[in-house]
């Protein structure tokens, strides 16, 4: 079929349906942003990755920065973020994205760079290069997911597992006698001088989206302030290793997930000194 | 008065059935359909016709697999009323 | 008119940086080549406005590095044999994702933390893929520090021909030396942006994705294939030595970096002896030149070759010459340098029959 003939066919299709239907453009109030590409998410069924990597594109998109942003992917679950965001990208070694995107921002400081990380990679074996990037605040903003637990690999204890919480690598549950505590990583950066900008989201409830969203729209625009590190920490699901449904995996991580990790700003440009 | 009026579009072939959707429509119009997609999974379907547009179920949507629409249509008043003929004839004027 | 100075091979090292037209260097000090990134502080950025940055460890200075090269820019970093083992995760990401950038090793002893006195045993890490994966750098090895110079702008030119990391293979000796040593003017810095490079993408082309991923075998294999198909292309056009009197030469003596140096004065001991012994200088390791040392090994008695190391090199040099002439070695470890005596000492034990 050629191109001219489709067109006129869907036109011909929306005027019919026009009478009865409000699916037309003009009335849409809510789609997938134009900076997310086709490709279907790899995740698993209800996972959080999907509404963060959306939620990325949607400020991307409204803040019409697709030429100016450059995202660095992590090792992880997250490792093909570069599939579905239609931005240059790159690809960290597991826990380095933060050094890669202040080599990136060093040379480019007039764009916005960005990295997407998970609690292996960010709180694990990438600690060292999140708390320098954090001290030395670099002008990008991190992204960092909290699932407590390790995805990609499935389902090994993570920095962030909860105390007594069951892995396959804590089949007892986590004892912190013998595996150290769940670390706050996001507590830990609020605390040092480099950092602008620390909250703490989730992605799981309607309200929630939406506070997340701002929260990133937040993250980019202050890269322009050059005024130090963003950091987003949301806390989200892993149905898969959870061993639990979706909906059941969001109902965990209210009740256990947001009491150790209360959700909220730990430090907001305009509450710092003078 | 205005009358708000709502409908979603599901991509059935990226849902996933995770239902998280089900859990965040207010006006419970959302159910788990019997067909499989060709992914193998039971796609979410609208069974209700009371959608008010709210797109929860499109944010919490981790596929971004749902298009939300919404109308508010503003009930024409009418300006004159013919009586006195064989059949009342109502007279409104589209803006 | 000719600008001669008085340098340390380090400092050379990081004058001609700057010169190349550097656009960054990210380094952690180390022994023996702090002087590079003390250098680079104190100058770069005044002068050009390179970006230095001092990072929390060899392994987040390489993936800064990493980054920084995705956006098609001059980068850099330098550090020594233990920090460079830190490295060599995040080397052989950038040499799969073929990313042109220059990285220096000023090679000390080891195994272990070592010493910091000049050595040779990283051969093998830098010319045979320290990292893990089929990859290969481009590696010189300067003898001068006139050359610590000369190849710094060498290797940007060739890493941005191949798209690929190039390193410079050097040594405590030479980085630490003072010599006479001509500065080459200096450069622009770059302007133009590589096509495959992540600086954001316009409306009118794909984005650009940087990655060393590829879950599929056959595309991995792909992957590998041009790689490979790379590294025979560099070795067709890239291969470089130096010849010391081998044209009649009886005896051949192989070396690379400082020791050739000590080498080419052995070979005047032998000389004044009656001995005509040549020195071939390997100055590219990555490609090796195994044909050219095959051809001389068709006109010598017999080959010695003498590296800082237990003998790394050497299994080149055999595979080159492939069983023509007898292929001795004698090195030294831990960070002794040979002197031209001992090195004779051992032609003659172990070749010429004591001849001389």
């Amino acid at each position: 079929m050629n191109e001219k003939r489709m067109i006129e066919e869907d036109q011909h299709f929306e005027d019919v349906i026009a009478e009865e239907s409000i699916c037309i453009q003009e009335n849409i109030v809510y789609e997938k942003p134009d900076t997310l590409t086709d490709t279907p998410f790899h995740y698993c069924p209800g996972c959080g990755h999907g509404v963060a990597h959306r939620l990325i594109a949607e400020v991307i998109s409204e803040l019409n920065i697709q030429e100016e942003t450059i995202g660095v992917a992590p090792v992880g679950c997250a490792v093909f973020a570069y599939n579905y965001l239609n931005i240059d990208m790159t690809e960290a070694a597991h826990g380095r994205a933060s050094a890669v995107a202040t080599g990136i921002k060093r040379v480019l400081p007039e764009k916005y760079v960005f990295t997407y990380q998970g609690d292996g990679d960010l709180a694990a074996i990438g600690t060292a290069e999140t708390l320098h990037t954090c001290n030395r605040g670099e002008n990008v903003l991190i992204i960092f997911i909290n699932n407590a637990t390790y995805g990609m690999t499935g389902g090994q204890m993570a920095p962030t597992t909860l105390p007594n919480m069951k892995s396959t690598t804590s089949p007892f549950g986590r004892d912190i006698a013998t595996m150290g505590h769940p670390l706050k990583m996001t507590d830990l950066v609020a605390q040092l001088p480099g950092t602008y900008y620390v909250t703490r989201q989730a992605v799981h409830k309607p309200g929630n989206v939406r506070k997340a969203k701002k929260a990133i729209m937040n993250g980019f625009k202050y890269q322009k302030e050059n005024k130090g590190t963003c950091f987003i920490e949301i806390v989200s699901n892993c149905p898969s290793n959870w061993k639990m449904t979706p909906r059941e995996s969001n109902k965990w991580l209210e009740e256990n997930m947001i009491p150790y990790y209360p959700l909220g700003d730990l430090k907001i440009p305009n509450v710092k000194e003078n | 008065m205005a009358k708000v009026k709502g409908d979603i579009v599901i991509d059935i072939e990226k849902c996933k059935g995770c239902e998280l959707c089900i859990e965040a429509c207010p006006q419970e119009s959302l159910e788990t359909s019997r067909q499989v997609n060709q992914k193998g999974y039971l796609y979410i379907v609208k069974i209700e016709d009371n959608c008010t547009g709210c797109v929860n179920c499109a944010l919490v949507c981790p596929e971004g697999a749902i298009t939300v629409y919404r109308k508010v249509d503003k009930k024409k008043e009418h300006v004159a009323k013919i009586t006195n003929v064989t059949k009342d004839i109502n007279i409104t004027v589209n803006e | 008119m000719k600008e001669l100075r008085l340098m340390k091979g380090n400092e050379a090292l990081a004058e001609a940086a700057i010169r190349s037209g550097c656009d960054a260097y990210f380094g952690y000090p180390i022994t023996p080549q702090s002087e590079v990134l003390e250098y680079l502080s104190k100058e770069a950025n005044v002068r050009t406005g390179m970006v230095i940055l001092q990072a929390e460890s060899e392994v987040a200075s390489i993936n800064m590095v990493y980054g920084a090269a995705g956006t098609g820019k001059r980068i850099m970093t330098s550090s020594s044999s233990p920090g460079i083992s830190l490295m060599q995760e995040g080397i052989s990401y950038i040499a799969c994702a073929e990313l042109p950038c220059l990285l220096v090793n000023v090679n000390r002893g080891g195994p272990g933390l070592g010493t910091i006195q000049p050595s040779q045993g990283d051969y093998f890490q830098s010319v045979k893929g320290g990292g893990h994966g089929d990859y290969k750098l481009i590696v010189l090895a300067p003898s001068t520090v006139q050359e610590m110079s000369d190849f710094v702008k060498l290797s940007f030119e060739l890493a941005f021909k191949y798209n690929n990391p190039v390193m410079i293979l050097t040594d405590g000796a030479l980085g630490q030396m003072m010599e006479k040593v001509e500065l080459f003017e200096q450069q622009e810095r770059k302007t133009n942006i590589e096509p495959w490079a992540t600086v954001g993408k316009p409306k009118d082309r794909e984005r650009n994705i940087i990655t060393s991923l590829h879950i599929q075998p056959d595309k991995m294999e792909e992957i590998n294939l041009k790689l490979q198909a790379k590294y025979r292309e560099i070795e067709k056009n890239e291969i470089r030595f130096e010849e010391t009197n081998c044209e009649d030469a009886e005896y051949l003596i192989v070396a690379y970096g400082l020791v050739a140096r000590i080498c080419v004065k052995a070979a005047q001991l032998a000389a004044d002896k009656g001995l005509k012994v040549g020195v071939l200088r390997p100055i590219s390791l990555f490609p090796f030149p195994y044909e050219k040392i095959n051809e001389l090994a068709g006109k010598v008695n017999g080959i010695l070759d003498v590296e800082m190391n237990a003998g790394q090199m050497v299994e080149d040099v055999r595979l080159a010459v492939n069983g023509k002439v007898p292929v001795e070695f004698y090195g030294r470890m831990g960070g002794v340098v040979p002197t031209p005596e001992e090195i004779l000492e051992n032609l003659e034990k172990k070749l010429a029959g004591g001849k001389a």
